[in-house]
């Protein structure tokens, strides 16, 4: 195993959901009171000396410059603050330059969260939010949305690899039974091939039940420079390596869209980094903003080869109990998808896995986990790998 | 239109105006490029010149929208998909006038424009899909 390039410390998440009358700064707190009573060790105002912050958008509350706003609410001013934003990967983001700064020695510990506010806005104002992360001049000028993008991504895979709606629905089924065991989810809520079938169409094939949430969350990790993570913790978690790579904004400009370029490159920076392959992975949750895109998750990451993913989810390998589960948390899918919240809501769901605190839903003996950020079309790819560190 | 105009997306919806659609080739490697754009992103070259696109292609694949954002409320459910105009060349758009049934991969679709500019900004003139 490689050498850890920042150390996890504490984790904490909000419960996700139509949160009403709480607002970003608030739902923040959420999160990281949970990690800061998760780590009676930790001083946070004393040992914290810096916060990186993912969030999307400022329209939903009409606030920018969220990052000395966060800062002051969980009590860390007047240390530096940062907001990142890649779309749906903007914690996923986050996490990567949070890395940078204690690999530089700038920082030493830092708290590394995302938030969004989603669930005051009517669904047509937040499509059309979201869908700001597509190219405006050539998709959303002419009325494509992100259920489109992948509606469109789902089409094509569909009929170069023969998947089925039946496996797309497979994922959402598997997602929702996960979501169950997790009380933090969005959706408590068991459902069906049929129902996922039958549910309205969206963007075709997709489906309603084909397509992540609309909520509200936050969630968050504390990060430790390696050398000091004992001093806080005996159950540390290391990032053991990391990985990024971008592609064109237009999901039009690719030669193939029928694989997610992007997640393959970086889970090759981030599996050579931390010297393992996909085969070594205990337990891992990807990006499923729709059905489609985490069956080409398992492709890219390598769990099968590509145009296998339909398969995969068939033989039920990544089902809890399975060989590789995925998306134990319930992923975007069940739990939910406040879009800055989610990647770091994901390496939350592999801490807990780690260190044993996953609950009904945990993996036994996990030692090593994978995430898998998206932004936009995969315009931006995050991939991480964590391994247990007592 | 004069085509010493800059290789500008702004451009490129001036040329949608007089019902053409419009990419850039670059000089040096030959490749076209659409949108245009003033540096080649195959060589990374700066003499990109205006070229018209064929005006048929294939679909590379599509989509049905039903859920869509308030101004395309009126249009919903309305056909999205990706042509291919050559290899490498392609732009994504709305299908109009043909059955949603019968969308298909590979179906050749022409390039046509709609009469009207939208009123509201950047009110850039749309080009859309049909069936030749």
């Amino acid at each position: 195993m490689a050498k850890p390039l920042a150390t996890i410390v504490s984790a904490g998440v909000s419960k996700f959901g139509a949160r009403e009358g709480l607002y970003a700064r608030e739902l923040f707190v959420e999160a990281a009171s949970e990690a800061f009573e998760r780590c009676p060790k930790l001083s946070p105002k004393k040992d914290i000396d810096g916060l990186f912050v993912g969030q999307m958008s400022e329209s939903y509350e009409h606030q920018a410059h969220v990052a000395p706003m966060i800062s002051d609410w969980v009590g860390l001013l007047p240390a530096p603050a940062y907001r990142t934003e890649a779309a749906c990967a903007s914690s996923g983001i986050a996490m990567r330059c949070a890395i940078f700064a204690i690999q530089s020695g700038m920082h030493d510990i830092v708290l590394v969260g995302g938030v969004e506010k989603m669930t005051n806005r009517r669904t047509a104002t937040v499509t059309e939010n979201l869908g700001m992360a597509s190219d405006f001049p050539f998709e959303q000028w002419h009325g494509i949305t992100f259920p489109g993008i992948f509606g469109m991504i789902a089409t094509a895979h569909m009929a170069k690899y023969g998947t089925t709606e039946e496996q797309l629905a497979k994922v959402a089924v598997k997602n929702h039974e996960n979501g169950m065991l997790n009380p933090k989810a969005h959706l408590q809520k068991k459902i069906t091939v049929s129902d996922v079938l039958s549910s309205r169409p969206v963007a075709s094939p997709l489906k309603l039940y084909d397509c992540s949430l609309i909520s509200d969350g936050a969630s968050c990790i504390v990060l430790a420079n390696p050398k000091l993570a004992k001093k806080f913790t005996d159950t540390p978690v290391h990032i053991v390596g990391s990985g990024q790579a971008q592609d064109t904004l237009g999901l039009f400009e690719r030669d193939d869209i029928t694989t997610m370029n992007v997640t393959r490159l970086a889970a090759k920076q981030a599996y050579e980094m931390a010297k393992v392959d996909a085969k070594h992975i205990d337990v891992a949750e990807v990006h499923d903003c729709f059905t489609i895109a985490e069956i080409m998750a398992y492709e890219a990451l390598g769990f099968c080869k590509e145009g296998a993913g339909g398969k995969l989810i068939d033989e039920g390998i990544t089902r809890i109990g399975g060989q590789i589960p995925v998306n134990t948390s319930g992923g975007l899918k069940a739990k939910g998808h406040p879009v800055g919240a989610t990647g770091t809501a994901q390496a939350c769901e592999v801490y807990l896995q780690l260190t044993g605190q996953a609950g009904g839903r945990q993996v036994k003996g996990a030692e090593i986990g994978l995430t898998q950020n998206i932004g936009g079309s995969a315009s931006t790819a995050v991939v991480q790998i964590y391994s247990r560190g007592d | 239109m004069t085509t010493t105009l800059a290789p500008t997306i702004e451009n490129f919806y001036k040329f949608c105006a007089e019902k053409k659609l419009m990419g850039v080739v670059c000089a040096k490697c030959k490749k076209t490029t659409v949108p245009p754009r003033s540096l080649c992103p195959h060589c990374g070259s700066s003499d990109m010149n205006w070229t018209e696109l064929p005006s048929k292609g294939k679909l590379v694949t599509y989509t049905v929208i039903h859920v869509s954002p308030a101004q395309f409320q009126e249009l919903t459910p309305y056909a999205v998909g990706i042509v291919e105009f050559a290899e490498g060349v392609r732009l994504p758009g709305m299908i109009r006038n043909v059955k949603l049934e019968n969308l298909k991969i590979g179906m050749e679709l022409q390039t046509d424009f709609e009469a009207t500019v939208p009123s509201e900004w950047p009110r850039w003139p749309r080009y859309f899909f049909t069936q030749p």
